[in-house]
């Protein structure tokens, strides 16, 4: 190289503190005395569950939403990770790196790209303009390899991430880091000539005091590699995944977090530069605990030999807070406000009448008690919650708190009011309902009582109201706002309708959109331009809040709504501007490539009897063991996976506390088997005649009985990968092999309702939802119980022995997609599907004209066996394939339209 | 003929980059039979506007043109190639004459620079070989309604690019001037094959790579700062960095500054002879541009200037009279 050398001496030489330059479209230059440099680390599927869905499901433009409020958040670099088994990593890094390379915004900043992947990492950096962050190259698979690497990197305009790894594993000890860090530096700087500058060493933080004795010297360990790094390495900068080094306290925020800030501290100090740290997991370092704080750098500093155990029992303390209080009543000494406050933070009903009565008497009126400490209180939960100090669950329990004290002064308000009648108004009324032919609530319901929280009135007007039902009552009671929720996909087009019927009536009031098909886009694009007045799509309860009091506060009103319009009106633009017109190819073509199993080689599963069977009155302790957790955390807008959301960072203790409770009433809704789970399941002869799937109603296959129609793939697919239907995973007739088609419809909402109702006449809400929320998951539950029963013992293809993990995972053959999701996503074949299983009959279920299931926590769906049957989502599809399947069906095209309107293309 | 190292002359005084090649071109109005020679006869697509291949099929022309901006002062001559890649040539069919173009127009700047360089032998000319930014951009989607699509992909533009270059150190050429560029990841494209190039042996080159600024976003067309595509490009040694086109001179001020104050190379600019007038033409006097570009030597920012589009070899004439006067920017290894 003929000006390397120069150009290396010109650069040293003009920047003495060897500064990194790093750019997006803007400049980033961290030189020796700059700030600790944050990374940000939500962008990264390993890291984050919901990016992984948004790349999973092909939201990419909410994924693209993720990487914008990163930035706008203040991360400096994004750290750009997707490595997952199931998704194409490097076309996913390639789509998304050039889709946020469209948004000035989020592109100012450079880009890390990260991978154990080098194949990633090069497709990465094929796409960015400016100089980003390679994450990461080792000399774990030898010498050759990192070179051959490092000059890729280096030939790209890149600068490298270098993980003190190499042929004999991992560095664990100053010795080792030192040795490889310094070995890795010289042939990077000697042999390929890169920039010290560009390079950044990730020493290891490894966890520490695990009780395990060559752990104890990991985090100082680290702090002395890196201030050798920066002594003898020049130009080599430092960097490093911080959370690992709380691992063994987790579920103990307090420690973790004094933990990061003190690891943050020495490290910075000891010269580190940058690193991956989640903002929400670091405690001021001036603010920690002193007590807490010395024990920690005990532990971090290796400064005693007792250090860990001091500090595990230490941590004790901040632990045993939760198990504590129960016998810590000190708070009763406090002033009654304060008791109040107390009480509605912590959720605990008590001593709330006790109180109450005190403030009562205290203060001149009863609703100047509600007007004050309870208020106060709850405008301190209201904080808490959004600052995410505070969950979903907590905040239900405040409500119901507030809830008994409001009805505990309620006959004193109406006394007072009688002998002295003027009117004190709420905050304001809000109307709330699931629209027609939808029947889902735990949503609305979770609105609804933190609006109530804050006093405004709510109407809920329950599940399935029609349009006109919903604005009579909204013009009786003269509301603020309207609220309308929904789940199933036609709710969407039923709350366009109930928007431009407000229109027609010529109503200005607001209007809210929730629920869990809604969307920002949909509400944008479909509702707001109906609709003269504010639209809003509410994303989580949280939100409400803000959103209720700005729409109809005198001050804001008027300058919000017009925001409102105008946010909407944008958004509407730039979706048309940016609506991908994805190409698709023709249905001809798609059938061409259509999956082609051998069905010469294979011979499906007969069943040990075709037809239907019904299970009433299904033993709930059996369907126990088949829930799966991990939704109803969500449901409780907790996220996490379990079992290890019980020991999360964050939201850990108040999702163990939510799991002992729902536990508790599963054990009384077991044990008094106050819910009816009714099923029922169906094998039948079938075979594929193109995308539809014939039932035959014998063996003798002549006379078809019901005709199942699916939906195929039409996006464009690399080579050697087929555009699925489900029909494929069904022998053609044409084989001439006998195949089979199962159904199932379950639910276990029988009889909820009752429940719920005397939930919510002992103005608990939080059970009333808890009660939805299980109903829910036994269904779903049921639905696994019976996949199991079908495939081990009525279909019996199958002797898997599987726990419970591996079958929510579905480590089984076979599959069983329910019509309205992904694979086939048009509700209207749920009506075959019934009439086959004559589900109304055998389960007391029923469907809604929008093809909503009665009641709502049940689930129906078909089963195929074969073993390469899998799930999938269909995409878009186009109009060629719209008008051939109105004609399978047998109705007109605009009727396909509506039902199918999510997927269209056009 | 052995020349001594650019960066020796460098170091002691500014060079000078000659002015348009478009521009003079136009004075001669070429016809379509004048893009054409024996082989072109039957090319099915016209070819009036390629002026790249007057190279091959008009050389007299081109010479001409290289012969007026040597008298006139130029140190540096461009080759007669901006739109010699694959990619470019498309447009005309004529992708299999990007090696003739590039070997040719190479040649011919060559035999121009050494003849002239004859007759001075104190005054070394240059010849660097004209690589434009291509018709289509990597970083930047085609289509509105699609933000994540491309037009091109790194390795079409790596690929394309580096074939040219190969035609350009084949055909004799001093140096390399990636040129106009308006997408970084372009740029970034072409340094990765020419480095790749070196790499397998051919004659190394010091590489000038400018940067073109749109409007007065101080952005190119991709979106970056000057100093962000700064910062993207110099993980390669090269010659100069340094801003062409698109501005005139005054309004280039705070973005060559930028450069001026932060490159670890030398650092050039050419610029348009002022915006187009309505009728597209440029039309800063030699004598208005000279005063403008005075300033930036006034301030020592520049070791490299010339002209861009409008501009000619009074343009070029009058820079180096300017120039003359004053010493060249400190190259910062010196400060």
């Amino acid at each position: 190289m003929v000006y390397g050398p120069w150009t290396m001496v010109n650069k040293i030489m003009n920047n003495a503190n060897y500064s990194l330059t790093l750019s997006g479209l803007e400049p980033l230059i961290i030189y020796s005395g700059s700030n600790f440099i944050n990374v940000g680390e939500r962008t990264n599927v390993t890291g984050s569950r919901k990016f992984l869905r948004c790349i999973q499901e092909g939201r990419y433009e909410d994924a693209v939403e993720i990487a914008r409020e990163q930035v706008n958040g203040g991360a400096q670099i994004i750290d750009i990770n997707m490595d997952e088994g199931m998704i194409d990593g490097k076309e996913a890094m390639v789509r998304f790196l050039n889709l946020i390379a469209s948004e000035p915004d989020i592109a100012r900043v450079p880009v890390m790209i990260d991978s154990s992947k080098w194949e990633i990492i090069e497709a990465g950096l094929q796409v960015i303009q400016g100089k980003g962050v390679v994450n990461s190259i080792s000399m774990k698979g030898g010498e050759a390899e990192f070179i051959a690497q490092a000059k890729k990197v280096k030939r790209y305009g890149a600068a490298v991430i270098v993980m003190a790894f190499d042929e004999e594993g991992q560095a664990d000890s100053y010795e080792r880091r030192i040795e490889i860090c310094e070995r890795a530096y010289r042939i990077l700087v000697d042999q390929v000539q890169f920039n010290p500058a560009d390079i950044i060493f990730d020493p290891n933080i490894f966890p520490v005091a695990t009780g395990m004795e060559e752990h104890r010297r990991n985090a100082i360990d680290f702090f002395r590699a890196t201030k050798w790094i920066k002594e003898n390495l020049p130009g080599a900068k430092v960097s490093g995944g911080v959370s690992n080094v709380s691992f063994s306290f987790r579920g103990n925020d307090p420690v973790r977090e004094a933990m990061h800030s003190a690891f943050l501290f020495h490290g910075i100090h000891h010269g580190m530069d940058m690193g991956i740290v989640n903002p929400s997991q670091l405690e001021v370092y001036d603010e920690i605990d002193k007590e807490l704080l010395e024990r920690v750098e005990d532990v971090l500093l290796d400064r005693r030999d007792d250090a860990t155990e001091r500090l595990l029992d230490f941590a004790e303390n901040f632990k045993g807070k939760a198990k504590e209080k129960k016998e810590d009543l000190s708070w009763r000494e406090a002033p009654v406000e304060e008791r109040l406050s107390h009480a509605l933070v912590k959720g605990i009903t008590d001593f709330v009448e006790v109180d109450v009565e005190e403030a009562r008497t205290k203060y001149p009126r009863p609703l100047h008690v509600i007007e004050g400490p309870l208020m106060n209180g709850m405008n301190v939960v209201g904080d808490l919650f959004g600052a995410g100090k505070m969950f979903l669950p907590q905040v239900v329990k405040s409500a119901r708190v507030m809830k008994k004290a409001v009805a505990y002064l309620l006959p004193y308000m109406e006394e007072e009011k009688r002998l002295n009648p003027q009117n004190d108004k709420a905050n304001g009324k809000v109307l709330m309902a699931t629209v027609k032919g939808d029947v889902h609530d735990i949503g609305k319901n979770i609105v609804g009582v933190v609006l109530s929280c804050n006093s405004y009135e709510i109407i809920d007007m329950g599940v399935m109201v029609p349009a006109d039902k919903i604005l009579q009552k909204a013009i009786e009671e003269k509301v603020d706002v309207i609220g309308l929720s929904g789940l199933i996909t036609p709710s969407l087009d039923e709350m366009v309708h109930v928007a431009s019927e407000m229109e027609r009536l010529g109503m200005d009031i607001p209007l809210l959109i929730g629920g869990a098909t809604t969307s920002r886009v949909h509400t944008a694009v479909k509702i707001d331009p109906v609709y003269s007045g504010p639209v809003v799509h509410v994303l989580d309860a949280s939100k409400s809040v803000p959103v209720v009091s700005s729409l109809i506060s005198e001050e804001q009103m008027t300058a919000y709504r017009a925001q409102v319009k105008q946010e909407n009106a944008d958004f509407r633009d730039d979706y048309h501007k940016r609506k991908a017109v994805k190409n698709l190819i023709s249905i001809k073509d798609a059938r061409a490539n259509a999956l082609k199993l051998d069905w010469d080689n294979y011979t499906p599963p007969a069943p040990k009897q075709i037809g239907v069977k019904a299970f009433r009155n299904f033993p709930l302790d059996e369907l126990r063991k088949y829930i799966d957790w991990t939704p109803f955390f969500q449901s409780w807008e907790l996220a996490g996976k379990y079992p290890s959301i019980l020991k999360d960072d964050v939201v850990g203790e108040e999702a163990t506390r939510l799991f002992q409770d729902a536990n508790a009433m599963l054990d009384e809704i077991v044990n008094r088997r106050l819910f009816t789970a009714n099923g029922v399941v169906g094998i039948f002869p079938a075979n594929r005649v193109d995308d539809d799937v014939e039932i035959y109603r014998d063996e003798t296959r002549s006379g078809v009985q019901e005709t199942f129609h699916f939906l195929r793939q039409q996006n464009q697919k690399a080579a050697g990968l087929p555009n699925l239907s489900l029909a494929d995973f069904i022998a053609p007739k044409e084989s001439g092999k006998a195949d089979y088609l199962g159904g199932f419809a379950v639910t276990a909402g029988l009889r909820v309702e009752e429940l719920v109702k005397k939930y919510e006449a002992e103005l608990d809400d939080y059970r009333a939802i808890m009660a939805k929320a299980l109903a829910d998951r036994l269904a779903e539950a049921f639905a696994e119980c019976m996949h199991h029963k079908v495939r081990t013992e009525l279909w019996a293809y199958s002797d898997e022995k599987l726990n419970n993990e591996e079958l929510i995972s579905e480590k089984y053959q076979g599959i069983r997609p329910a019509p309205g999701y992904p694979a086939c996503p048009d509700h209207t074949e749920k009506r075959p599907l019934f009439d086959l299983l004559k589900a109304e009959e055998n389960t007391d279920m029923q469907l809604t004209e929008s093809m909503a299931m009665m009641p709502a926590a049940a689930v129906s769906g078909f089963y195929f066996s074969h073993p390469e049957s899998k799930y999938f989502g269909l995409g878009k599809i186009d109009k060629d394939q719209v008008h051939d399947y109105a004609q399978r069906k047998g109705h007109s095209v605009e009727w396909v339209e509506k039902w199918l309107s999510p997927v269209l293309n056009y | 003929m052995n020349k001594p190292d650019i960066r020796e002359q460098l170091k002691q005084r500014i060079l000078i980059l000659d002015g348009a090649m478009g521009t003079m071109i136009q004075k001669y109005t070429l016809g379509e039979n004048d893009f054409r020679n024996e082989s072109l006869k039957d090319h099915p697509k016209p070819l009036k506007g390629n002026n790249d291949l007057l190279s091959i099929t008009r050389p007299d022309v081109i010479k001409a043109i290289h012969l007026e901006y040597l008298n006139a002062g130029a140190d540096i001559l461009e080759t007669n190639t901006f739109s010699g890649t694959t990619i470019a040539q498309e447009d005309y069919g004529c992708e299999h004459l990007v090696y003739a173009i590039n070997f040719e127009s190479a040649k011919l700047a060559k035999e121009a620079a050494d003849e002239v360089t004859a007759q001075n032998p104190d005054k070394p000319r240059y010849v660097a070989g004209s690589m434009g930014p291509t018709n289509k951009t990597a970083s930047i989607s085609p289509d509105i309604n699609d933000p994540g699509k491309r037009a091109i992909t790194f390795d079409e533009l790596r690929i394309a690019f580096k074939d040219q270059a190969k035609a350009l150190i084949d055909g004799g050429v001093d140096l390399l001037l990636l040129e106009t560029i308006i997408d970084t990841l372009n740029a970034k494209a072409a340094l990765f094959g020419i480095q790749e190039l070196f790499d397998e042996g051919v004659r190394e080159v010091p590489i000038m790579v400018s940067a073109t600024i749109t409007d007065a976003s101080g952005r190119t067309l991709s979106g970056q700062t000057t100093e962000a595509f700064l910062i993207s490009v110099e993980h390669m040694p090269l010659l100069s960095v340094g801003l062409n086109c698109a501005l005139g001179a005054a309004a280039m001020r705070p973005y060559l500054q930028v450069l001026a104050n932060k490159a670890p190379f030398f650092v050039h600019v050419y610029p348009n002879a002022g915006l187009p007038n309505e009728f597209g033409q440029y039309d800063e006097s030699p004598e208005f541009m000279g005063q403008q570009v005075e300033e930036f030597l006034k301030d020592g920012f520049v070791n490299i200037l010339g002209g861009c589009c409008g501009t000619t070899p009074d343009h070029i004439r009058e820079m180096a009279k300017r120039a003359e006067k004053y010493q060249p920017r400190h190259e910062k290894v010196e400060a």
